[in-house]
């Protein structure tokens, strides 16, 4: 069944290979960075994440080395299995920083709301496939992908982790815009959500709606959770032109910067590179996001373009949200820097992505 | 193979994934718009506060100069003590904190939440001062207990402290810390800072502060001290030494004992004060220490006033004191001689008042010294009529009375020395003839300091006045002087060497003679001058007390001024005991017999090996 093919070595994604290794070994370096101390340069998280690239690369080769129309098939209970595994995080979970978020598996820890993006972004694929045609979908049509995304989101909210929910739903978004939304519904969700609005508002953890009410008045508590934010914007600010240097960011160094290997990793790198090292990380970004609407647009079948075009939206919506949230444009929400965060689950979610994208890419001219 | 049907990927999708992506880029490129602003436009200011971040100024307080009497003796000391510290901004969980601070230092948390409510002023980091001079107990469990406690740390400083406790309280002063107003005063201090609030603690502020240092140090975000990038090392502050003589001080306190009054003593050739007692007082090592709100209420409630610095602000009537100056006045406007001879009958009907003499069986024909000598009041109530008031007020002013002494500190009062002008402004009213014969012995309107009343007898003993003052000098805290005593002349009398001469032995009589009044300060071996006073309170406190006041506060008032020796006078002293229970000879007198033979007797000792040896010693550290 899986013939070998030279073409498919012929249409290696190479450059998206390189984008993809060199985005992670600027994150690791700036994990290093974000982690180290004075005595110990390479810190036990640093390992750990290396560790996980390093699991990430094999799972990348995994994800391509078979053909992506097998998720067609079992796109489904890929999907089920991904939903048992965020039921069992919701009985057997491990807590960290006030959320259930992690499940054990002997000595490590994975959170499996990260590593179910892929798998719902497979099944809402699996179903809009099927539907999309030169015209736009119905409602009817979206009541399936809807109620896809609404368990797994649910289960994610109860965790609680917000910043997972919204990339689900923001992924999920595009793959709905791109297969075409019927225009009078967007209309009208935009009316619900400002009529709902108000009552999600009231469910929100008091974390979450002070981060949201910091978001809109920084000033508001400097050390509370406005803090976050001010702090981050200071660290990227005072990297100014050049930057303070690898290893010599003060806001990094010295823990002013909150979350910082994780959620505000854009920070101590844009502090330590400056404008001109964010210019790079960012049109490198620019890179690989080119490189994925590539694959997606060549995609042969509408299948394959939808799961490139979910997987894409899945790295560039937390990517676009992260730095935003870094730079103080939008409010902070647990959303990580794909390929640069620490956190293994994420990681190896983004590489995953990355292997299924080449697989795509590989396989636009085989029958 | 992969069996399922293949669809031909419709065109729109591909459209609408141009979008999305070209919504990505805008995304990207809004991105660095940001980037721009946040790093170009404004990353100067964001350097900046990187760098406040990161980089405090601990300030190293200067060791406050100490205090110490003339023969450098410690007054004022500064010992290392420990302070609680608290920078909330580093206290993670500012309110578990707080609470855990608040049970090792065995305060309440609202105290400690009323303490940051005060000081939400302060610059951010600012450190916040909780507990000043911890025990050795509660410096150990916070150290011990660090982790609890993040944002918190026990600080070295100076503590001021008064070895003598309330010995010279209202002269020492005390520090307490900078209040807002003092902040914005002088640039010099912050928040925590000491600062002197009364006394000479204030009045010698700018000499004992020295300037404090202070170091630049990178701190990381709990607020650990991470290296020092720049230090400036801090001065102490110079050492003041006081014209008190301890000795004396201390003899002076126990001569007056827990009586209400005050007692003091100059150095007639320099003005210079040697004892300077009050009693009740109060110890500024409460104050040093962080007064409660209870301590306060307690000294400021006491119907003995211990706040008040009796010896410079308490206005007594100087009562037969007041003879002296009548009897200078009365001689220099040739309105008697020392031969001139008065009856006093023990009385005197002036209008249709009856002017009684103390001596109610009256004095009999008596001269000037023979007057002074029993203080008759007749003879003064006599000389008055025919001087005035207004000679009389000149003369009193000549010999200080009225004015302030011009003591270097302190609110001090002038006093009152009344006369026809002084009534019409103060009181509207013209001056009764009767009231100068009240004016002639010291009651009335006429009040004096005891400040000013060793002042006057002073004066009548040398013939000038100096003026009054504490410092002896001023030295570097490695001993090198920097301001020697200032010794001024303030005034002299133009009164004619005979006058004074005739008043001198008057006072003279008043101690050494057979009916003296002040026979009790007699010295064996020393001659000693002097007038008693007994001054009445009853008509006074009539007036201001409401009625239901102890029959203690009706008591009439004991005094007694005097200077020694005669031949060469070195110390002049005057005593004030309030509502005594008998006159200012009885009561006074034997203050002043045991402050001058003190002095007399501790010079002699200075005089003998063992004390010119501490001395010596003393003056060889300088």
């Amino acid at each position: 069944m899986l013939k070998f093919d030279r073409r498919l070595i012929s249409h290696f994604d190479w450059p998206l290979l390189f984008a993809t290794l060199l985005l992670v070994a600027c994150g690791l370096a700036t994990v290093l960075s974000a982690t180290h101390s004075q005595d110990v340069l390479v810190s036990r998280l640093l390992i750990r994440q290396a560790t996980w690239a390093g699991v990430g690369l094999v799972a990348m080769f995994l994800a391509l080395s078979f053909d992506y129309h097998w998720l067609e098939r079992y796109g489904y209970f890929i999907y089920a299995v991904a939903l048992v595994l965020l039921v069992l995080t919701a009985l057997i979970g491990t807590s960290g920083g006030g959320a259930q978020r992690w499940l054990s598996l002997g000595p490590i820890a994975v959170q499996p709301s990260e590593l179910a993006k892929i798998p719902i972004l497979v099944a809402v694929g699996c179903y809009l496939h099927r539907m999309v045609g030169d015209r736009r979908l119905t409602i009817g049509e979206l009541i399936v992908p809807l109620l896809l995304i609404a368990v797994p989101i649910l289960l994610i909210l109860r965790q609680p982790d917000l910043g997972t929910a919204i990339s689900v739903c923001g992924l999920t978004g595009v793959m709905l815009l791109v297969a075409g939304l019927p225009t009078r519904l967007v209309a009208g969700v935009a009316l619900a959500a400002a009529l709902t609005g108000p009552y999600f508002w009231t469910h929100l953890k008091p974390y979450q709606q002070e981060r949201v009410l910091t978001f809109l008045d920084p000033q508001r508590d400097p050390l509370g959770s406005g803090y976050h934010i001010i702090q981050s914007k200071i660290a990227i600010g005072s990297g100014m032109v050049a930057g303070k240097g690898y290893l010599h960011g003060t806001q990094n160094q010295l823990n002013f910067l909150p979350e910082q290997h994780t959620d505000f990793i854009f920070s101590v790198f844009a502090e330590e590179w400056g404008f001109a090292g964010a210019v790079v990380l960012i049109s490198l970004y620019f890179l690989l996001l080119m490189r994925c609407f590539i694959v997606a647009v060549r995609a042969k079948d509408a299948f394959g373009l939808l799961l490139a075009c979910g997987l894409t939206a899945m790295i560039f919506f937390q990517a676009l949200i992260n730095m935003a949230m870094a730079m103080g444009a939008l409010p902070v929400v647990g959303i990580t820097l794909p390929f640069f965060s620490y956190g293994g689950s994420s990681l190896l979610a983004c590489m995953i992505a990355v292997g299924l994208l080449m697989n795509v890419s590989m396989r636009r001219f085989t029958f | 193979m992969v069996a399922l049907g293949q669809r031909e990927v419709p065109s729109g999708l591909r459209r609408r994934l141009t979008i999305a992506v070209g919504l990505a880029c805008l995304g990207f490129l809004i991105l660095l718009a940001r980037l721009w602003n946040l790093q170009i436009l404004h990353g100067d200011e964001a350097f900046e506060s990187s760098k406040r971040n990161r980089i405090r100024l601990q300030r190293a307080q200067a060791t406050r100069g100490r205090v110490l009497d003339r023969y450098g003796r410690t007054l004022i000391d500064s010992r290392p003590s420990f302070n609680a510290i608290l920078v909330p901004e580093d206290a993670g969980d500012v309110e578990l904190t707080i609470e855990n601070l608040a049970h090792f230092l065995e305060q309440s948390t609202a105290e400690v939440h009323s303490l940051l409510e005060k000081t939400a002023k302060r610059s951010p980091f600012a450190e916040i001062v909780v507990q000043r001079d911890l025990s050795f107990e509660k410096v150990v469990a916070l150290e011990t207990h660090q982790l609890d406690l993040p944002g918190v740390s026990v600080q070295i400083t100076p503590r001021r402290s008064y070895p003598y406790g309330p010995e010279l309280g209202h002269i020492l002063g005390y520090v307490g810390e900078a209040n807002p107003t003092d902040l914005e005063a002088d640039p010099h201090y912050r928040m925590g800072d000491l600062i002197g609030k009364a006394g000479l603690e204030k009045y010698l502020e700018n000499t004992l502060r020295g300037v404090h240092g202070g170091q630049q140090i990178e701190v990381d975000a709990v607020g650990r001290r991470l290296r020092v990038l720049h230090e400036v090392p801090e001065v102490p502050g110079n050492i003041v030494r006081l014209t008190i003589d301890l000795d004396l001080q201390q003899a002076a306190s126990s001569a007056l004992g827990a009586r209400d009054g005050a007692v003091v003593a100059v150095d007639l050739k320099t003005g210079g004060v040697l004892a300077f007692v009050n009693y009740p007082t109060f110890d500024p090592n409460i104050f040093a220490r962080g007064i409660t709100h209870d301590q306060w209420e307690e000294l400021v409630d006491d119907p003995h006033h211990p706040l008040t610095n009796r010896a410079l602000q308490g206005q007594y009537p100087p009562g037969s004191a007041f003879k002296m100056v009548v009897a200078a006045a009365a001689l220099e406007e040739g309105i008697i001689n020392p031969f001139t001879r008065l009856y006093c009958p023990g009385g005197l009907q002036f209008g249709n008042h009856y002017f009684r003499c103390w001596e109610h069986r009256g004095h009999g024909s008596v001269n000037l010294l023979q007057a002074l000598e029993r203080s008759c009041d007749v003879f003064f109530y006599q000389v008055s009529q025919r001087l005035g008031i207004d000679a009389i007020a000149r003369y009193a002013r000549a010999f200080g009375l009225g004015q302030k002494t011009g003591l270097e500190f302190g609110h001090e009062r002038t006093g009152t020395i009344p006369d026809t002008e002084w009534k019409m402004t103060h009181l509207k009213e013209a001056w009764y003839a009767g009231e100068t014969l009240s004016a002639a012995i010291g009651q009335g309107y006429v009040t004096a300091t005891p400040l000013q009343m060793a002042n006057m007898v002073g004066a009548v003993a040398t013939g000038k006045r100096m003026r009054p003052h504490f410092v002896f000098r001023t030295e570097t805290p490695a001993g090198e002087v920097i301001e020697g005593e200032q010794v001024e002349e303030i005034g002299t009398l133009a009164l004619r060497q005979t006058t004074l001469n005739q008043v001198r032995d008057g006072l003279r009589a008043v101690v050494n003679g057979p009916h003296g009044t002040g026979s009790r300060a007699r010295l064996p071996d020393v001659n000693v001058a002097g007038k008693t006073l007994t001054s009445q309170v009853v008509k006074l406190k009539k007036q201001r007390q409401p009625i239901g006041q102890i029959p203690w506060k009706f008591r009439d008032h004991a005094g007694f001024v005097a200077y020694a020796p005669i031949e060469d006078p070195e110390i002049a002293i005057a005593v004030i005991v309030e509502h005594a229970e008998a006159g200012g000879g009885k009561i006074a007198a034997p203050v002043a017999h045991d402050v001058l033979e003190a002095y007399f007797r501790f010079k002699k000792e200075r005089q003998n090996s063992t004390y010119a040896e501490v001395r010596s010693a003393a003056d060889l550290a300088l």
